[in-house]
C-alpha cells in the first residue's frame, strides 16, 4: 500500500514536469542506444577479424619443428656428467617433417571426446614456374572433406569447387595473387618445381582468396595424395595434424597433454594468435569506456533535473512531511522517480539500440579482402543488452540518490515558517 | 451536586497533549533562549489559542508540539505517549495518525485534484480501504460545503476554498488534535469567521482538541482558553 502510494506520487511528479522528465529519459535512451550499438558493432568487427584468423587455424596443431636435438652426445656421456659443457655451432637434426605413426595418432585423437574433428595436412614449399621466373610458394595437401568440415575452405574459394581436388588427380587451387601473377585461369595447367628438383604439371581447378595478400600470393591447395606425390612420399606421409576442440579455451591444456603423449611439437591457437586476442580486448575496453561515459553523462542530466524538481517542490515535500511522510518515504519518492526515468529511458534505449544495429547491419560493406562479408558485421549478443540496462538502472539510481537524500533532509518547519 | 459532578467530569476528561519544562535555543548568530520552561496541557474537546507579539516564540512552540521540530530540551507527550526520543519515522506516524495541520498557506499539491489531496494522509495511514477513504474524504468535503469542487485542481479554487480543503485534509484521519499556525491569517473577515465556525463545530461534535496560533484578538477571544506568551514564556 505504502510503496504504491510512493510510486503514485512519483508518477504524478513526473507528469507535472513531463517535458523535463522526457529530456532526462532521452539522455538515458541515447546513452543506452549508443552503448548497445557500439558494443554490438565493435564486437561484430572483433569476431570478424578473429574469425579471419581463428576459424582457419586449428585449435591444436601437431607437427615436427626443425630444431636441434635437446640430448647432445656429450651430455649423455658419463665421463663429462659433472662438468659444465659448452657446445657451439650445433646444427638441427634432420628428423624429417613427417609425423611418425600419424594414422594411429589420428585414430586416438578422433576418439577423444573433447575433439570435434581431425584434419591431416601435408605442407610443402615449392616454386611456381611462370616462364623463366620462379615464384616461391606453398602447397597445402588437404583432406578435403575434413578440411571443409573444420575450416569451411569453400568460403574462400572464389572460383571453382574445392571438391574437384578429390575428383581429379593432379589438380590445384591457387591463391588469387598467384593466379594474377601467372595469368592463369581455371582449366590452365601450371608447372611446379619441388625443392628436391622434381617438375610436376598440375591443372588449376579453382582460385582462392583469403583476404590476406601475403597468403593469397603464396598459398595453394591440392589433395593429400597429390601433395604426397609431389614430394615423392608414401600415402602415410603427414606433416601436420590439425585438431578442432569443442571449446577453444581448453586448447593450451590439451596441447600440453598431446605433446607429452605423442612426442611431437604441439601449438595451441592462443599461443599462435596472441596478437589477435590483445587487439580484441583493447577494442572491447574502448567501446565499454565510451558507452559508460555516455551513461554517466545521462546520469548528470537526471541529477540536474531532480535537483531542480526538489527546489520547485519544496512546499509539497514540507506538507508531505507534516502530514505523516517520514524522511525515508520522501527519499523513496525521489529514488523511484529517477528509477522510472531510468527504466523507461533504458527500455527505449535498448529498442533504439537494436534498431540502430539493424540499420548498420544492412549497410553494404564490400571489400575484396573479405569475400564472405557483404554488410557491416554486428554482434547481437544479449549480454550487451543486459549490461547496458543494468548500468542504466544503476546510474539513474545513483544520480537520483543524492537529490533524494537532500529532499529527505528538508526541514518542513523551515519551509512552512518561511512563508 | 450536579455542578460538582460536572466539574469532576471535566477534570476527568483525557489529556491529549502535555509538556514538561520545554526549553529551546537558537544558536545563530548567538545562543539565544527562545522558549523557557513551557509547561502546558490540552484536554480533549478543548479549543485553545496561543497569542503574543511577533517573535515571542509562539510559532516555535507550535512546531515543537507538532513533533516537526525535535531540537529542544524537556518532555512532550501526546495521548500519554512520550515523544522526546522517538525517531523521525515514528514521529511521522504520530503526525499522520494523531495530528491534523492547518497552516496560513494551504500547501495543497497541485499535481492532485482536491479529493486526492484530502485523501493523501488517509492513504498514507492505510487503515482503511481506498473506497472507505474516498467516502470519508467526500464526507469531509461535504461538511465544509466543498463537495462540488472535489474533482477540481487546487489552482482553480479561491483562497477561502483552498483553506477549507486544507482543513478537510487535516481531518481525514480523525486526529486527536488539530494544530493551526495562523489559519485565518490570509483570509478576509467572512472566510475567517467561517473557519472559526468549522473549528468550533469540531470541538463540539467530535470532542477533538484544537490548538491555534493567531494574531487575531477577536478569534482568540472566542476560544475556550487563550495562552498568552511573551519573550518565550507563558504569561497567562
Amino acid at each position: 500500500m505504502n510503496s504504491r502510494l510512493i510510486i503514485d506520487i512519483a508518477v504524478n511528479l513526473i507528469r507535472a514536469r513531463l517535458k523535463q522528465s522526457i529530456v532526462a529519459a532521452v539522455g538515458v535512451t541515447f546513452g543506452i542506444a549508443m552503448f548497445v550499438t557500439l558494443l554490438g558493432f565493435m564486437n561484430g568487427l572483433n569476431n570478424l577479424l578473429d574469425g579471419l584468423m581463428l576459424n582457419r587455424t586449428p585449435h591444436v596443431r601437431l607437427y615436427n619443428e626443425v630444431k636441434p636435438s635437446p640430448d647432445q652426445p656429450v651430455l649423455i656421456s658419463k665421463d663429462y656428467k659433472n662438468n659444465t659443457n659448452f657446445i657451439q655451432s650445433i646444427k638441427p637434426k634432420d628428423r624429417g617433417r613427417e609425423i611418425f605413426n600419424s594414422k594411429a595418432i589420428i585414430e586416438i585423437l578422433k576418439q577423444d571426446k573433447r575433439v570435434i574433428d581431425v584434419a591431416p595436412k601435408v605442407t610443402a614449399p615449392v616454386f611456381f614456374n611462370a616462364g623463366s621466373i620462379e615464384i616461391a610458394g606453398v602447397v597445402n595437401g588437404i583432406d578435403v572433406p575434413a578440411e571443409e568440415h573444420l575450416f569451411k575452405v569453400s568460403d574462400y574459394i572464389i572460383e571453382g569447387n574445392v571438391f574437384d581436388l578429390n575428383n581429379e588427380n593432379n589438380t590445384i587451387i591457387i591463391g588469387i595473387g598467384l593466379a594474377e601473377k601467372m595469368l592463369v585461369k581455371i582449366g590452365d595447367v601450371i608447372k611446379i618445381t619441388t625443392i628436391k628438383g622434381g617438375l610436376v604439371s598440375l591443372k588449376v581447378v579453382g582460385i582462392s582468396q583469403i583476404g590476406i595478400a601475403e597468403i593469397d600470393n603464396t598459398m595453394s591447395y591440392t589433395s593429400l595424395r597429390t601433395a604426397q606425390m609431389l614430394l615423392g612420399e608414401s600415402a602415410s606421409y603427414i606433416t601436420d595434424i590439425q585438431v578442432k576442440l569443442t571449446d577453444v579455451l581448453m586448447a593450451p591444456e590439451v596441447a600440453k597433454e598431446y605433446q607429452a603423449k605423442f612426442k611431437t611439437d604441439v601449438i595451441d591457437a592462443q599461443t599462435a594468435n596472441s596478437q589477435f586476442e590483445t587487439g580484441s580486448s583493447v577494442r572491447s575496453i574502448i567501446s565499454y569506456a565510451v558507452g559508460i561515459t555516455l551513461l554517466i553523462v545521462a546520469g548528470f542530466g537526471i541529477y540536474n533535473i531532480l535537483n531542480m524538481m526538489i527546489y520547485e517542490k519544496m512546499d509539497s515535500i514540507a506538507i508531505l512531511k507534516a502530514t505523516g511522510f517520514s524522511g525515508n518515504d520522501v527519499k523513496w519518492i525521489f529514488i523511484s522517480l529517477s528509477l522510472i526515468i531510468g527504466i523507461v529511458g533504458g527500455l527505449f534505449g535498448l529498442l533504439f539500440g537494436f534498431g540502430l544495429s539493424q540499420i548498420i547491419d544492412a549497410i553494404p560493406f564490400e571489400t575484396s579482402s573479405l569475400p564472405t562479408i557483404k554488410t557491416y558485421p554486428i554482434d547481437y549478443k544479449y549480454t550487451y543488452y543486459v549490461i547496458g540496462f543494468t548500468f542504466a538502472v544503476c546510474t539513474t539510481t545513483i544520480a537520483g540518490l543524492f537529490p533524494a537524500l537532500k529532499a529527505s533532509k528538508i526541514d518542513p518547519v523551515e519551509i512552512i515558517r518561511g512563508k | 451536586m450536579t455542578l460538582l459532578k460536572l466539574l469532576e467530569e471535566n477534570n476527568m476528561s483525557k489529556v491529549i497533549l502535555e509538556t514538561k519544562n520545554i526549553n529551546k535555543y537558537f544558536y545563530d548568530p548567538v545562543k539565544f533562549k527562545v522558549l523557557s520552561d513551557i509547561n502546558m496541557s490540552i484536554n480533549e474537546g478543548e479549543f485553545v489559542s496561543i497569542v503574543g507579539k511577533s517573535g515571542c516564540g509562539k510559532s516555535t512552540l507550535l512546531y515543537i508540539l507538532s513533533t516537526m521540530d525535535t531540537d529542544y530540551e524537556g518532555e512532550l507527550a501526546i495521548n500519554g505517549v512520550g515523544l522526546t526520543s522517538k525517531t523521525d519515522a515514528d514521529l511521522a506516524i504520530v503526525r499522520n495518525e494523531h495530528i491534523g495541520f492547518v497552516f496560513q498557506f494551504h500547501y495543497l499539491l497541485s499535481e492532485y485534484n482536491v479529493l486526492k489531496n484530502v485523501m493523501l494522509p488517509g492513504i498514507k495511514l492505510a487503515k482503511h480501504s481506498m473506497q472507505e477513504i474516498e467516502h470519508k474524504a467526500m464526507e469531509q468535503l461535504r461538511k465544509l460545503d466543498m463537495a462540488d469542487q472535489a474533482l477540481k485542481s487546487p489552482n482553480q479554487l479561491s483562497g477561502g476554498q483552498k483553506q477549507r480543503v486544507a482543513i478537510a485534509r487535516a481531518l481525514i484521519n480523525d486526529p486527536l488534535i488539530i494544530m493551526g499556525d495562523e489559519p485565518t491569517g490570509n483570509l478576509d473577515k467572512k472566510n475567517s469567521d467561517m473557519v472559526f465556525d468549522i473549528f468550533n463545530a469540531l470541538v463540539k461534535e467530535r470532542n477533538q482538541a484544537l490548538l491555534i496560533v493567531t494574531h487575531d484578538p477577536d478569534f482568540a477571544a472566542r476560544t475556550h482558553r487563550t495562552v498568552e506568551m511573551a519573550d518565550g514564556k507563558i504569561i497567562s
